[in-house]
């Protein structure tokens, strides 16, 4: 027997309000950036995020609830910095699972609910009793997706994973580095982004198909299979012509050989760990480069041809490093971009969120407002949508902040069994 | 069936946008790739199948699953022919220079006018609107200038930070470019109505840095980059060991409870190598605590011995295993690890291997198909397919343009 609920279209549970996602409920276990950062998205865009935490442990199956960076150094788990970046406009209840009447009420939100989302690791949820054949049970019409380093099947399914085990093993890190060195890898968890990226598309694929023919169903999501589609050309050149990225001479560093350029890197700047990069895409943007740096050696004929760059590149770049040692970074990107010339200082974190016109204009850093920790700014969207645009303007929830809201308006609960679950624990 | 079966979308060729069409591509939609005359760049971007420069394993990759029709659209009758394309399609994406489709009067507000309710994502280095919107940029300038390139690289900081291969500053914007995409698609699902996306790479690179953006929208600290870990405020432990097969390790995490202090010592001693770790006797006594936890570190003696002595004895097994048994003997008992593996050795690894991430697409030139990148997720009610290798230049346009009337010879090549 399937206890859906009858009023659900295919466009999901929730009633439409203007939104791109407005229709669509989501009963969210997700945590961390690789989990939540999915949901954030969907959330954004007007979807009903509901995370369902575990009350007994102050939600802290999402470490980051109570790790740092902290608002005027307050701690706790509703003052994680990261927990809130990554789960603004959604709502948070508290619900012990170890009690059947906790279960209970998990089951009438999943009813109610067109997206089950987590992040645990291979065979969590089944042993809480809400597997896929559970879930579907639920709801004939379920979408579950399930987000785990090494996916719910093979040989790795029960090894652990966080974002950096991910880049390793996926080719990633080692792709990250100069030659000669160890791998200089990804210095923040880039798998932790996109995998959290690709569950967003996993449950948006999945929505469109449910939109589309009724039907439901589980994606089980490899977050390191994700990671190596991301090196495909490298992949190609070893399957076709059986020639391997672990060879001479690569990681290819800075610089570019597909599609070759020269010079191609990043150079010392003036001042404490300032860099500057340069992408001279063919001979036209030489000519330029060279008229801007003006110095003799820049008209050297050996130069003006891509070959004759790319055959003495180490020389190309002492010779570019000399020139920009004693420069100001923005000083020699603002030169070469009003010459034509691809150039952009590596910019530290102060330099792109408060004085870029790129994204400053683009309204990138929205405030939040947080229930504990006031008003925060945290990492906006990169897309701009002329109708439906997204809204960030809710902080994170605290934990179970919206426990009896939802109880109440999802569930109809009344004052007194409110407060009879909250006696007993439940909540 | 798939979940964009049914779908056309058209995508402007540009190599930044091609991850773009070839996730939604691989999805069912049925992606028409307009390219100009000669082809789109990255036809003659290397490696190349056979070191032949007519077959660009770049190309390859990054546009499966679509058809490609060629139109100079400098020519009013291809212009003509792209319009009549528009109205056939749900979605156009596109990397077109800002200003560009509008002085063709082919941008969204021309658009419409043929296909009222089209989804048309934009996706440039600096969006549509900002005042840096006409700046030239590529992978490289992207990745600096949007954050990533500043929390990667080495420890000594006298070697510049490091761009991650890959063209993850494409890949990024066009992951963000998709996810808009299927956002509008399912939103025109409910309401039948279309609307304009613009994309911004720098944006989404300036979204993806974890750490950096939040510790100095918080705490206004900057994190310092450090070797094959995140960056962080402060200097912290180094994480990579060379392993004894020339192959490197990522140590990871600690044990977490007594007993993994306690299968760690184990495990040091089935290799034979306690006698050469004195400090492994705070192993074993770690097991036999009630608890343990980052939290005593500092404040119980025999803590911050016990997790000084898991460091040394990891790195005391990675030194003196391959990287592939220090990954499967620390996973084995709990310990979050991983060896770092070059694409290749990835791609061939057993468990991608048994979990059919490799697939065979079929190249009718060719005598033998080739092995792809596979599924990066796995829908089964809405399967991930490579449908069709990379199209060769116009090789479709007779059979899309014929339905509409159009001699696709004629619109290929201004006269």
């Amino acid at each position: 027997m399937t206890e859906s609920n009858g009023a659900s279209s295919r466009h999901g549970s929730a009633r439409p309000n203007g939104t791109a996602l407005g229709t669509v409920r989501i009963c969210d276990f997700t945590g961390q950036l690789a989990g939540a950062g999915a949901t954030k998205w969907l959330a954004a865009f007007g979807a009903e995020v509901i995370r369902i935490e575990d009350p007994t442990n102050q939600g802290q199956w999402d470490v980051l609830r109570s790790m740092p960076p902290f608002v005027d150094d307050c701690r706790g788990p509703d003052f994680g910095g990261g927990f809130n970046n990554h789960n603004v406009e959604k709502r948070g209840i508290a619900l012990n699972l170890r009690t059947d009447r906790g279960k209970e009420i998990l089951t009438e939100i999943i009813a109610k609910s067109d997206v089950v989302s987590e992040n645990f690791a291979a065979g969590v949820l089944d042993k809480w009793g809400f597997g896929w054949d559970r879930l579907r049970q639920i709801r004939e019409d379920m979408i579950y997706v399930s987000n785990c380093g090494f996916g719910h099947t093979g040989p790795y399914a029960k090894y652990k994973t966080w974002g950096p085990i991910v880049q390793a093993m996926s080719g990633l890190t080692f792709t990250s580095g100069l030659p000669d060195h160890e791998p200089a890898g990804w210095g923040y968890s880039y798998m932790d982004h996109t995998g959290g990226m690709y569950m967003a598309l996993a449950i948006l694929f999945a929505l469109i198909h449910k939109q589309r023919t009724g039907e439901g169903q589980w994606v089980d999501l490899s977050c390191t299979e994700a990671g190596l589609s991301l090196n495909g050309p490298a992949i190609l050149d070893y399957t076709v012509n059986g020639r391997p990225s672990r060879r001479e001479g690569r990681p290819e560093g800075n610089r570019s050989a597909s599609p070759p350029m020269a010079p191609h890197g990043i150079y010392a700047c003036d001042g404490e760990d300032d860099w500057v990069s340069i992408a001279c895409r063919d001979d036209a943007d030489w000519a330029k480069l060279a008229d801007r740096i003006g110095e003799p050696w820049a008209k050297d004929a050996q130069w003006r041809t891509l070959e004759g760059r790319l055959a003495a590149q180490d020389e190309l770049d002492e010779r570019i490093t000399s020139w920009t040692r004693s420069r100001d970074k923005f000083e020699v990107q603002r030169n070469f971009i009003a010459d034509g010339v691809p150039s952009a200082a590596v910019q530290k974190p102060p330099e792109r969120v408060d004085h870029d016109p790129g994204t400053e204009e683009f309204g990138l850093w929205p405030f939040v407002e947080h229930a504990k920790m006031g008003r925060v700014r945290v990492d906006g969207l990169p897309a701009h949508f002329s109708k439906t645009d997204w809204k960030i303007e809710r902080g994170g929830p605290c934990v179970g902040q919206h426990t009896d809201e939802v109880l109440a308006e999802l569930l109809g609960y009344d004052a007194d069994e409110l407060a009879r679950l909250h006696e007993e624990g439940v909540v | 069936m798939s979940a964009l079966n049914g779908t056309r979308i058209v995508e402007l060729a540009n190599e930044r946008v091609a991850w773009a069409g070839k996730l939604m591509g691989d999805m069912g939609a049925d992606v028409v790739l307009v390219e100009p005359p000669g082809g789109e760049t990255s036809r003659g971007h290397a490696p190349f199948a056979e070191d032949a420069p007519e077959e660009s394993l770049y190309f390859w990759h990054y546009n499966t699953s679509k058809r490609s029709v060629v139109l100079d659209l400098d020519h009013a009758p291809a212009r003509e022919a792209f319009l009549a394309l528009i109205a056939t399609a749900d979605v156009l994406i596109e990397s077109e220079a800002p200003g560009r489709l509008a002085a063709l009067g082919l941008d969204y507000a021309d658009l419409v006018k043929t296909k009222p309710d089209l989804v048309h994502v934009s996706m440039t280095p600096f969006g549509r609107a900002t005042a840096r919107k006409d700046e030239p940029a590529t992978d490289l300038t992207l990745l600096a200038g949007g954050g990533p390139v500043w929390s990667c690289g080495y420890d000594d900081h006298s070697l510049p930070p490091i761009r991650g291969g890959g063209n993850q500053g494409y890949q990024t914007g066009c992951h963000y470019a998709v996810m808009s995409a299927l956002t509008a698609i399912f939103h025109h699902g409910v309401t039948g109505e279309g609307q304009f996306i613009d994309v911004s790479m720098h944006a989404a690179a300036n979204v993806t840095t974890e750490m950096a953006s939040y510790y100095y929208l918080i705490e206004q600290q900057t994190v310092i980059r450090q070797t094959g870990r995140h960056a962080m405020p402060m200097m912290t432990m180094p994480v990579q060991i060379e392993c004894a097969d020339g192959r490197y390790a990522t140590t990871g995490m600690p044990p977490r409870t007594p007993a993994g202090f306690g299968d760690l010592y184990d495990w040091l001693e089935r290799l034979g190598l306690t006698a050469e770790l004195p400090e492994a006797i705070f192993l074993d006594t770690a097991r036999r605590r009630e608890s343990i936890g980052f939290a005593d570190i500092g404040v119980d003696d025999e803590v911050t011995a016990a997790f000084a002595a898991a460091r040394d004895a990891l790195a005391l097994i990675a030194r003196s295993s391959t990287a592939d048994a220090f990954f499967n003997g620390a996973q084995e008992i709990g310990i979050t690890v991983g060896a770092i593996l070059s694409p290749e050795e990835a791609f061939d690894d057993p468990h991608f291997v048994a979990r059919g991430f490799p697939v065979e697409v079929d190249h009718p030139e060719r005598d033998e198909p080739v092995r792809y990148p596979g599924a990066p997720y796995q829908l089964p009610a809405s399967p991930w397919q490579i449908s069709r290798r990379a199209p060769q230049l116009g090789e479709h346009g007779e059979e899309i343009f014929a339905p509409l009337g159009i001699d696709a010879r004629a619109v290929a090549e201004a006269p």
